[in-house]
């Protein structure tokens, strides 16, 4: 055997190595893809079968059932609210913390802490405690004689209250940009300051565009996890008040498993997947505009 | 010069407290949180305090007591007998799956990675309604294998591409070097990189464990029997039935339920940043 043939022999293990994943992609993720996206042209319930039904589910969302426009909204607003937030307050904290000083170590776990609790039960459970009418906050604001707010039980105010658990939990956004703000050159820095350029103008041209490859990838990730929000919603408020936190996700819940229509609950999901592509290449599309790679600027 | 010293100085103290009291806001809820699970119920819905009046071991002792048909001594150990597995599942897996995509250009590479890729922006919410159709087919529901053997498949994307990342950053001088000296590639694997990888391979224990620890949604929809309940759904359950009476009890069982992904955390910290800071960031 050749030297040239015995390389291509080897390159061949890479085959043997990725095969888990490509079962599992097969098994776990095309097909079942595939099938949802049959079921939502049939009536599909698992009491009473299923029969094609063409494009009448994906009719029926924008014309008959009322719930769906709705909670579009209420999760387009989820998104809007806690993304920005979310990254805003990740990359305040990280540039804060992007120091070499005693004790920054301490101050980086504390501030990942709640970040690692995700969409538990639990910090569902605190943040009713907190957010009551007569919880722990309004207590505190009453002993400086603030009147509270009613934060889980107005519905202009319930979902900005749901979605602040998840601006809390800004830290794995954090840690991206603090990796980030930890690889770009000191010499930058100094050669702007003695060019004598302001901390806002430095800012603005070396930090951010610098960072924009992370602001990228942290926004695609966190706008995805987003739209699919169902245990924040479902434990603190349970969609209430006047379906306020009736997101999305609550909505296909309830039809695939409360009421049983597969069928057509694959179909309002397909809605969900599609919105997020579209968005999702809008962003891609976006990026050549306005992120900054080091490699395409010949640094 | 000496102004300018003066002025950094200020600087980094405004900095400091900035921190503090940012911290103090961040962390208030879950030290709320732990001091009020050691209130009696009256404290906990009228008190203004931090700090509990009269300590009280009460909401664990009778949280943690069977008082259900099934306590949160079960849901704990449910919890763990679905975590664990799945956990070192995911472990073996990626790491393979990372290797294979790393270090071997085999046909059809550039397709499958892309695809592997392309699976990071699939929702959940989608999948989550024919993956319930074929675990029932499977006959799995209320077991654990929904989350075990997908597992096994390295079906979790970013793990891949974390393990990929990692792997490419390493000299491909290592692996020439073994393959002359006739190491096969399953040696070069464990002998000569598994060793390096350990910092990313944490990182992905990590990241599983407190995502399917806090996970809810899934058990929600794949568990129907009380007997298989993890602490989210016994948690869940505890809010449902006694709302009105056993405060004390449903935060001392949450805190229970924070603790061992608190613990798992801290004790994985030091490779855990590690591990995200050389990876998660070149892409």
């Amino acid at each position: 055997m050749s030297k040239h043939e015995r390389l291509k022999k080897y390159q061949l293990w890479g085959l043997v190595f990725i095969s888990p994943w490509l079962i599992g992609f097969l098994i776990f993720q095309l097909f079942p893809l595939l099938e949802s996206l049959y079921y939502s042209f049939t009536n599909y319930n698992p009491l009473r079968g299923s029969k094609w039904t063409g494009l009448s589910n994906y009719i029926k969302m924008f014309t008959r059932d009322k719930d769906v426009i709705p909670s579009m909204a209420v999760t387009l607003n989820y998104v809007l609210m806690s993304v920005p937030l979310k990254l805003l307050s990740a990359l305040v904290v990280a540039m804060l913390l992007n120091h070499k000083a005693r004790g920054i170590n301490l101050f980086r776990t504390v501030y990942y802490l709640p970040s690692i609790f995700g969409g538990s039960v639990a910090i569902s459970i605190l943040w009713r405690f907190l957010f009551k009418s007569d919880g722990v906050i309004n207590r505190i604001l009453g002993l400086f004689h603030i009147e509270g707010l009613n934060w889980l039980g107005s519905p202009d105010l319930a979902l900005l209250t749901v979605s602040l658990v998840s601006v809390w939990q800004f830290g794995s956004s954090m840690v991206l940009f603090l990796a980030g703000l930890q690889q770009i050159p000191a010499d930058m820095y100094d050669s702007a300051r003695v060019d004598g350029a302001s901390p806002h103008r430095i800012f603005f041209r070396i930090t951010l565009p610098l960072l924009s490859p992370i602001i990228f990838f942290n926004l695609l990730m966190q706008m995805i996890n987003a739209f699919q929000e169902f245990t924040l919603p479902f434990v603190i408020t349970n969609g209430g008040p006047a379906n306020a936190t009736y997101v999305y996700s609550m909505m296909i819940y309830d039809n695939a498993f409360r009421y049983l229509n597969m069928g057509y609950a694959s179909a309002q999901s397909w809605i969900l997947f599609l919105i997020m592509a579209v968005v999702t290449t809008f962003i891609f599309k976006s990026s050549s505009v306005w992120v900054f790679y080091k490699d395409e600027e010949g640094m | 010069m000496f102004m300018h010293k003066r002025k950094r100085k200020t600087g980094k103290l405004i900095q400091y407290v900035v921190l503090v009291i940012g911290g103090f806001v961040i962390l208030y809820p879950l030290i709320w949180m732990f001091l009020a699970s050691f209130k009696d119920n009256q404290e906990i819905l009228t008190g203004t305090t931090l700090f509990p009046r009269h300590f009280s071991l009460e909401g664990y002792r009778l949280g943690w007591k069977d008082n259900w048909q099934y306590g949160f001594r079960v849901f704990m150990k449910n919890s763990f007998f679905l975590v664990i597995p799945t956990v070192l599942f995911s472990m073996v897996s990626t790491t393979l799956v990372g290797y294979g995509f790393a270090r071997f250009r085999f046909p059809g590479h550039k397709l499958l990675f892309a695809i592997m890729l392309s699976t990071l922006m699939l929702p959940n919410t989608v999948l989550i309604i024919p993956r319930y159709m074929l675990f029932h087919r499977f006959g799995w529901i209320n077991t654990y294998l929904p989350f075990w053997i997908p597992a096994l498949f390295a079906t979790t994307p970013f793990h891949i591409f974390m393990v990929y990342q990692f792997i490419r950053g390493l000299p491909a001088e290592l692996d020439e070097a073994a393959k002359i000296d006739g190491c096969g590639p399953f040696r070069i694997l464990v002998n000569i990189l598994v060793p390096l990888l350990k910092p990313v391979i944490f990182s992905v224990a990590v990241f599983q464990f407190i995502w399917n620890w806090n996970d809810f949604f899934n058990v929600f929809i794949m568990i129907s029997g009380v007997e298989k309940y993890t602490l989210s759904l016994g948690l869940r359950m505890m809010m449902d039935t006694d709302a009105a009476s056993a405060w004390n009890q449903i935060l001392a069982m949450s805190v229970v339920s924070l603790l061992p992904c608190t613990l798992f955390y801290f004790a994985m910290q030091k490779y855990f940043v590690e591990g995200i800071a050389t990876t998660g960031l070149k892409g």
